[in-house]
């Protein structure tokens, strides 16, 4: 069905491109033809290696403090009270502000792209997995307790396993907004990545460039959804029963 | 392992910041091995009397005292499994040392056998309670504790785990305690019976099960009943 659902997509891109002229928007052959050119030069995975490598680092450094913040919070009040304006403030600073922050306090930089990056994703983590933490089941607590079980094999067995829908949850989201961010903080200031050729194609009014590289940048995190993401959340939910 | 109560009070406060009064001097001991069961009323303080003794609450006056080692073995009122772990996972998360053989033995007494592998969303509550009572046991603990496990089951599924309890129990040197409202439990199971009062629960008495375990006849139990219902008459 999937399948399909691609092939759908190509076909109505395809018939869009009749109606709207080829100038503004180019068939898929004709911006199939620049991937691969773009590939043949190398330039097309050295981009799409520094804009994944970029994902990796800053959705990493976001979900371990976000989880790890988050996971406080729930358990102390007064951390909660204590970060919750932190929280606010963050949730609802635009991702623009963040980056162009980062780029005037840090300099045009990885370590800047990757905090900026990271930062715009970290309160959602936090909130996410606050509330996981919130939701933990105080009779599993007790019953650990009762029997004696070390901490960390509390965590482990008991704790994570009634996390880990949250962890998802935030790990889904999170990618998902981390791949849009991604590409703002590489056009407005690094020299490589997705974000960057699709600058460069902006300037140059060059269509297919510019839908060449956003189409490669969908197939990847499409590959990532299904081979990753999608496995990962049936594993975590083998034990539930499943519906009738 | 000696178990020695001595609570003078116990009082929680609620949303609005009353206090209310819910033990107020529950004194007993139970010997090594003894099984000692608190009857009372619904809602009378019973698991809080329990948490109590279990450590999971501090906050009371008086003194509890569990000396030697302490194993803790607790069957809730309702499972507690984790869900996401099989049911033997469950118990050896619980009792990491319990060999094979043991468990193999607990299984076969408590008719889990075929459901070692079996996630506990796939029980059924007796199952599920069975396997609950399995972690207790595996453990091997000096004082265990059963809060009302025979409740919300049917009648003839209740008394086959209470036989299977009863085996269980025999012959061991775990001090055991057992919260009931079933008067046929509690008769058929314990060794000394502690009747609670309504909130705040107090001791009202303390009745002594002659007969051993295993040769309680339907007549030991009436008789204890009638006795039950005299001194509840008697306190009118």
């Amino acid at each position: 069905m999937r399948l399909v659902s691609v092939a759908v997509f190509f076909v109505t891109w395809w018939i869009a491109s009749l109606f709207i002229g080829h100038a503004k928007l180019p068939p898929p052959p004709e911006v199939l033809q620049v991937m691969f050119a773009q590939a043949k030069t190398g330039a097309l995975f050295v981009n799409l290696g520094a804009t994944l490598a970029r994902v990796a680092v800053s959705f990493t450094l976001a979900m371990t403090l976000g989880t790890a913040i988050g996971y406080w919070m729930g358990r102390h009040r007064l951390a909660d009270r204590l970060g919750d304006p932190w929280l606010i403030i963050l949730l609802n600073l635009p991702a623009l502000v963040i980056i162009v922050l980062a780029y005037i306090w840090a300099g045009l930089t990885e370590a800047a792209a990757i905090a900026a990056i990271a930062i715009n994703k970290l309160p959602t983590a936090v909130v996410t997995l606050r509330e996981g933490t919130r939701a933990l089941d105080p009779a599993l607590d007790e019953m650990a307790r009762i029997f004696d079980f070390p901490r960390g094999r509390a965590f482990r067995h008991v704790v994570l396993p009634q996390l880990a829908p949250y962890i998802a949850a935030a790990a889904r989201s999170g990618l998902a907004l981390i791949w849009k961010i991604v590409l703002v903080a590489e056009f407005l200031g690094r020299p490589n990545g997705v974000g960057f050729e699709i600058g460069v194609a902006f300037q140059l009014f060059d269509i297919p460039l510019l839908l060449a590289y956003s189409l490669s940048f969908a197939a990847i995190v499409f590959l990532i959804e299904t081979v990753l993401v999608q496995p990962f959340e049936a594993r975590l939910s083998r034990w539930r029963p499943r519906a009738a | 392992m000696r178990l020695e109560v001595d609570i003078s009070r116990k009082e929680y406060a609620n949303a609005a910041g009353q206090r209310h009064e819910v033990l107020r001097h529950i004194a007993f001991a139970l010997e090594v091995g003894e099984v000692g069961v608190i009857v009372g009323p619904s809602g009378c303080g019973k698991t809080t009397l329990l948490r109590i003794l279990t450590g999971l609450d501090h906050d009371y006056q008086g003194r509890v005292s569990r000396p030697g080692e302490q194993r803790i073995g607790m069957v809730f009122q309702e499972p507690r499994l984790l869900p996401w772990r099989s049911v033997e996972d469950n118990i050896r998360l619980a009792a990491p040392d319990v060999d094979a053989k043991r468990l193999s033995a607990l299984f076969e007494v408590l008719e889990l056998s075929g459901h070692r592998s079996h996630f506990p969303g796939e029980l059924s509550l007796g199952l599920a309670r069975r396997v609950a009572l399995a972690r207790a046991l595996a453990i091997e603990p000096d004082f265990l504790v059963l809060d009302e496990p025979l409740a919300s089951l049917d009648e003839a599924l209740a008394v086959r785990l209470r036989s299977q309890i009863a085996l269980l129990l025999e012959g061991r040197s775990t001090t055991t305690l057992l919260v009931t409202h079933n008067l046929d439990d509690a008769v058929r199971l314990g060794d000394r019976l502690f009747l609670l009062s309504a909130r705040p629960a107090t001791i009202r008495h303390t009745l002594p099960i002659r007969a051993p375990r295993s040769a309680r006849s339907e007549s030991d139990v009436a008789n204890v009943k009638n006795e039950i219902a005299r001194l509840n008459h008697a306190n009118g």
